[in-house]
C-alpha cells in the first residue's frame, strides 16, 4: 500500500466518525440551550420587577366586564399581553392584557384582565403617581392635596406641593426608623433584661428561699426596667401619632376620592414623568433597597435582607462542618485504611448516602440534632427556662450540621479523588527523607489535594445553598425577627430561627395569599439566590486556582 | 562463587580504590542470603550475599526486572510500602540489622537517603525543599537551616544557579536542576548512604555529566550505591560494580576488572551488549 492510499482510507474512516460529532454536539447545545432559557426567563423577570414601567390609562367601551366601581377608566402597569381562547364552544382567541392596577384597598384586587376589544382609548397621563405604602401594596392615582397638621392645606396646583411632599415623607421614613429603633433594640434590651431575672428568680426552689435582700433587689430593678419601659412606649406612641397627622388626598383613576397618611409612604413617584436615565436610577435604588431592607406584608413587599443573610451564614457554617469531617474521613479511607471489601462497601454506602433523599435528612436532624442534641443541651445549661426551648428547637446550628451531614459525602469522595491523584513519587520521596506517614499527608499530600478538597466544597455548597425541604424541619422560619449574628452579646446566636432564600421562594410563590401579586418577588429572591450561590461559587474557584498555581505538581 | 568474587573485591579494592579513606570498612553494607518476594509466586531476589564498601561507589547493573533496584529499596526499607511482600536473610548497614523490629525505619531512612529516577520535588520553594528532611525531624533553627541550605545546595554543585532565587518554586528547575536538588535534599540532614536509582535516566548528556561529576566528590563524604543501565556510567563512576540477572547476583568486582576481564560468561555478554 502507498503512503497516499494509506490517507486517502484514513481519510474516509475519519469521514464514516463525522455524523457522532453532530449527533453528541446536538446533546451537548440541547442542554446549553435550557440552561441559558431558564437563566433568561429568571434574569428578565427577576429584572423587571424593580423596573419603573411606565403606567397606562385606558377607557373602556360601555358595558365592558373589565370596569371597576361603575367606572369606565382603569389605570396600571401592563404585566402581561396574552391571547385567550375562551371558554364558548366556538372557542375564539382574544387577546387580552394583564393591568396591575394597586390600591387593593379600594379594588380588593391587585390585578386586572382587559381584552382589546374592550379598551376604547388609551393614554399615560403625566400627572399620575405611583407611591409604595406600608399597607396595601401600591397606591395609584391623582395627587389632589395634602392636608397638614397645622389645618392648613396645599393643593396638588400649588408650586410648594412637590417639595412639601418630598420633606414630609422624608421625614416619615426617618421618624419610622426611630420608632422602629426604640421598639427593637431598646425596648427589646429591656425585655432581655426583665427576662434575665425572671430567669434568675427560676434559679431558686421556690420564692421563699430567694434571700430578701436579693429579692428587694430584684424588686427595685424591675419597676426601674418597667418605668424605663414604659417612658419608651409612650414615647414610641407619640411618634406614632406623628406619622399619621398628615395626610395626602388623592383621587383613584376610577373614581373617588382616598387619602393616606404620609408617614406610610415609603416611596413615592410620577412614572410617566421619568426619562430614561431616571428609571434607571430609580430601578438601581429599587434593587438596592430589596437587597438592604427587611420584608414587609407577609413578606410580600419590602426587601429580602434576612434571607440573604440567614443563607450566607448558614452556607458558610455548613462549609465549617462539612470540610474538616469530610477530609479526616476521606483521609483514614484512602491513607490509613487497608483496602478491602469493607473499605469498598463503606465507600459504597457513602456515594449511596449522596442519593438519600434530602428530606430524610431533614428528619434525621429533627430527631437527632434538634430533639436528643438540642434537648440535652436545654437540660444541661438552660434548664431553667424550660419548657420554653432554646436549643432543643430548630436553629441555624442544627440547620448547618444537618445540610452538612447531607452533603458529607461529595466532599469525601471529591476529597479521595484527589488524594489519589497526588504522585506516588512525591509520597515516596517524602517517606523516603525520614517523614512519617502522618508529616507526608500534612506536608504534602494535603497541600497538594487543596484544590481537589475545595472543589468538593464548591459542590457542597451549591447544593446546600440551594436546599429546602430539610431546612423547614430544622430551623427556617417564614419571618425571623432577629439574625444569627448581630451586636448583642455573644454576638453569635446559633441556636436562632434563620430565614432562607430557597424556602422564602416557596412561601412567596406558594403560601402568599396573594401569589400573583408575590410573583415578581419570586422571580427577584431566585435571581438573587443564583447570584449568591455564584459569588460564592466564584470565591471558592478563585481560590481553587490560587492554590492550584501554587500546589501544581511537577510536569518533568 | 560469590564468596570469591567478594574476595576478590576485598583485595581489589584496596588496590584499586586508593582514595578509599583508611579504616573504612569493606563490608559497611552485608548482604547475606537475601531473598525477597512481592508475592508468594514472584520471587524478584534470590540468595544474594554480597558486602558494599564504605565511602565508594557500587553500580549495580544488569538488565531490567533483574531485581537491582528492588534490593536498593530495600536498603532504606522503601519497600515496606507494598502490602504482601515477604523477605528471608538480612542485610546489616554498619553492623546494625535493618529488619530489627526495634529500628525504627523512619531514623533508618534519614541515614539511608535515597535518590529516585525522577526528581520528584515538592510543590515548595527550593529553600524548603532542601531542607524538608530537617523540618520532619522538628530542627527549625533559621540560621541552622540557612546555613545546611547553603552546604548542601553546594554540595550538589547547584548553589551558584539558585541562590538568588531559593524561595521560588522549586517546579521551575531544568530536569538536571531538579536532580541536583534531590541530591541537595538527600545530603542535607549528613546521612550515611546515597542510594540512586538510575538518577541519569531522564537526563540529557551535559546534566548527566555534571551529576557524574558529582557522585565521584559525594564518595568522600558518604557511601554511594548506583542502580544505572548505563555501561559507560557505571565505569565513569564506580569503584565497584556487581552485575545482577534474574534475581541473581552474578558477580561483583572491581569496575575496572569486571569490564576488562569479566569472570563470567552472562556478564561479559551483557556488557559487550550481546544482550540485555
Amino acid at each position: 500500500m502507498t503512503p497516499f492510499e494509506n490517507s486517502k482510507s484514513s481519510k474516509k474512516s475519519s469521514g464514516r466518525g463525522e455524523p457522532m460529532v453532530w449527533f453528541t454536539g446536538m446533546w451537548l447545545s440541547f442542554g446549553m440551550l435550557m440552561i441559558i432559557v431558564l437563566l433568561s426567563i429568571i434574569v428578565k423577570n427577576g429584572f423587571s420587577t424593580f423596573w419603573p414601567s411606565p403606567v397606562l390609562q385606558i377607557e373602556l367601551v360601555e358595558g365592558s366586564e373589565a370596569g371597576l366601581r361603575g367606572s369606565s377608566k382603569l389605570a396600571g402597569d401592563i404585566r402581561k399581553e396574552q391571547i385567550r381562547t375562551t371558554a364558548s364552544e366556538t372557542g375564539e382567541a382574544v387577546p387580552e392584557i394583564q393591568l396591575f392596577i394597586g390600591n387593593r384597598e379600594a379594588y380588593n384586587t391587585g390585578f386586572r384582565f382587559v381584552m382589546e376589544s374592550d379598551i376604547k382609548s388609551r393614554d399615560f397621563p403625566e400627572g399620575i403617581m405611583r407611591a409604595e405604602r406600608l399597607e396595601y401594596g401600591d397606591m395609584i392615582g391623582y395627587p389632589a392635596r395634602l392636608e397638614l397638621a397645622d389645618g392648613s392645606t396645599i393643593k396638588s396646583t400649588d408650586d410648594s406641593f412637590a417639595s412639601t411632599l418630598h420633606d414630609i415623607v422624608k421625614e416619615g421614613n426617618k421618624r419610622r426608623h426611630e420608632i422602629e429603633h426604640i421598639e427593637k433594640d431598646q425596648i427589646g434590651a429591656i425585655n432581655r433584661s426583665m427576662e434575665s431575672i425572671k430567669m434568675k428568680r427560676r434559679g431558686w426552689e421556690s420564692e421563699e428561699d430567694i434571700p430578701e435582700k436579693t429579692q428587694k433587689e430584684m424588686e427595685e430593678k424591675q419597676a426601674e426596667l418597667q418605668a424605663d419601659y414604659e417612658e419608651l412606649a409612650s414615647e414610641a406612641k407619640t411618634l406614632r401619632e406623628l406619622q399619621s397627622a398628615n395626610t395626602l388626598h388623592y383621587l383613584l383613576p376610577t373614581d373617588g376620592e382616598r387619602s393616606v397618611p404620609t408617614g406610610s409612604i415609603v416611596d413615592y413617584y410620577y412614572p410617566n414623568q421619568l426619562n430614561l436615565f431616571q428609571r434607571t436610577l430609580r430601578f438601581f435604588k429599587r434593587v438596592g433597597s430589596f437587597v438592604k431592607e427587611d420584608p414587609r406584608e407577609a413578606n410580600t413587599e419590602g426587601g429580602i435582607f434576612p434571607a440573604i443573610f440567614g443563607t450566607f451564614v448558614m452556607t458558610l457554617l455548613m462549609s465549617v462542618a462539612v470540610v474538616p469531617f469530610g477530609v479526616l474521613a476521606a483521609i483514614y479511607l484512602r491513607e490509613y485504611a487497608k483496602q478491602g471489601p469493607i473499605v469498598r462497601s463503606v465507600r459504597i454506602a457513602v456515594n449511596n448516602l449522596a442519593g438519600v433523599p434530602s428530606i430524610v435528612f431533614g428528619v434525621f436532624g429533627l430527631g437527632f440534632f434538634v430533639y436528643f442534641m438540642g434537648g440535652s443541651i436545654d437540660s444541661l445549661f438552660f434548664s431553667e427556662r424550660l419548657p420554653t426551648p432554646t436549643f432543643g428547637t430548630g436553629g441555624v446550628i442544627w440547620a448547618s450540621l444537618t445540610l452538612a451531614l447531607m452533603t458529607v459525602p461529595v466532599v469525601i469522595v471529591s476529597t479521595e479523588e484527589a488524594l489519589v491523584a497526588v504522585p506516588r513519587g512525591v509520597r515516596e520521596a517524602s517517606l523516603a527523607a525520614g517523614a512519617s506517614k502522618w508529616q507526608t499527608i500534612q506536608r504534602i499530600v494535603l497541600p497538594a489535594s487543596l484544590p481537589g478538597i475545595i472543589t468538593g466544597l464548591i459542590l457542597a455548597m451549591a447544593r446546600g445553598a440551594g436546599e429546602v425541604a430539610p431546612l423547614m424541619l430544622v430551623g427556617v422560619v417564614k419571618l425571623a425577627p432577629t439574625l444569627p449574628l448581630d451586636t448583642i452579646a455573644p454576638f453569635i446566636h446559633l441556636e436562632r430561627k434563620f430565614m432562607h432564600l430557597g424556602f422564602h421562594i416557596y412561601d412567596l410563590g406558594f403560601q402568599s395569599p396573594d401569589s400573583e401579586a408575590a410573583k415578581p418577588m419570586v422571580f427577584a429572591t431566585t435571581l438573587l439566590l443564583i447570584g449568591l450561590v455564584i459569588a460564592l461559587n466564584a470565591f471558592a474557584i478563585i481560590i481553587r486556582e490560587r492554590l492550584r498555581r501554587k500546589y501544581k505538581t511537577s510536569a518533568f | 562463587m560469590t564468596n570469591t568474587t567478594a574476595e576478590n573485591t576485598t583485595e581489589e579494592a584496596v588496590e584499586t580504590a586508593p582514595t578509599t579513606p583508611e579504616g573504612a570498612k569493606l563490608d559497611y553494607i552485608k548482604v547475606e542470603d537475601f531473598s525477597f518476594n512481592y508475592t508468594p509466586e514472584v520471587r524478584v531476589l534470590d540468595k544474594i550475599t554480597m558486602d558494599i564498601p564504605e565511602k565508594q561507589v557500587t553500580s549495580f547493573i544488569g538488565p531490567s526486572g533483574c531485581g537491582k533496584t528492588t534490593l536498593l529499596r530495600n536498603f532504606n526499607r522503601m519497600n515496606d510500602l507494598i502490602p504482601g511482600i515477604t523477605h528471608e536473610g538480612t542485610i546489616h548497614i554498619d553492623g546494625q540489622e535493618i529488619f530489627d523490629k526495634k529500628l525504627e525505619v523512619i531514623s533508618l531512612r534519614k541515614r539511608i537517603r535515597m535518590i529516585f529516577q525522577k526528581a520528584n520535588p515538592f510543590p515548595k520553594s527550593i529553600y524548603e525543599n532542601v531542607v524538608y528532611s530537617l523540618r520532619v525531624a522538628g530542627r527549625n533553627n533559621k540560621a541552622l537551616l540557612d546555613e545546611v541550605v547553603e552546604t548542601s545546595l553546594r554540595g550538589a554543585a547547584l548553589w551558584d544557579e539558585v541562590k538568588d532565587r531559593l524561595h521560588d518554586s522549586a517546579l521551575g528547575l531544568s530536569g538536571g536542576q531538579m536532580q541536583r536538588l534531590s541530591i541537595a535534599h538527600a545530603i542535607a540532614n549528613q546521612p550515611e548512604v546515597l542510594l540512586m536509582d538510575e538518577p541519569c535516566s531522564a537526563l540529557d548528556p551535559i546534566a548527566t555529566a555534571k551529576i557524574e561529576e558529582l557522585i565521584c566528590k559525594l564518595k568522600n563524604k558518604f557511601t554511594v550505591i548506583i542502580v544505572t543501565h548505563n555501561m559507560q556510567q557505571a565505569t565513569r563512576v564506580s569503584d565497584q560494580t556487581a552485575y545482577f540477572y534474574l534475581g541473581k547476583m552474578i558477580e561483583m568486582n572491581a569496575t575496572q576488572e569486571i569490564f576488562r576481564n569479566p569472570s563470567c560468561e552472562e556478564t561479559e555478554r551483557y556488557i559487550s551488549g550481546k544482550f540485555g
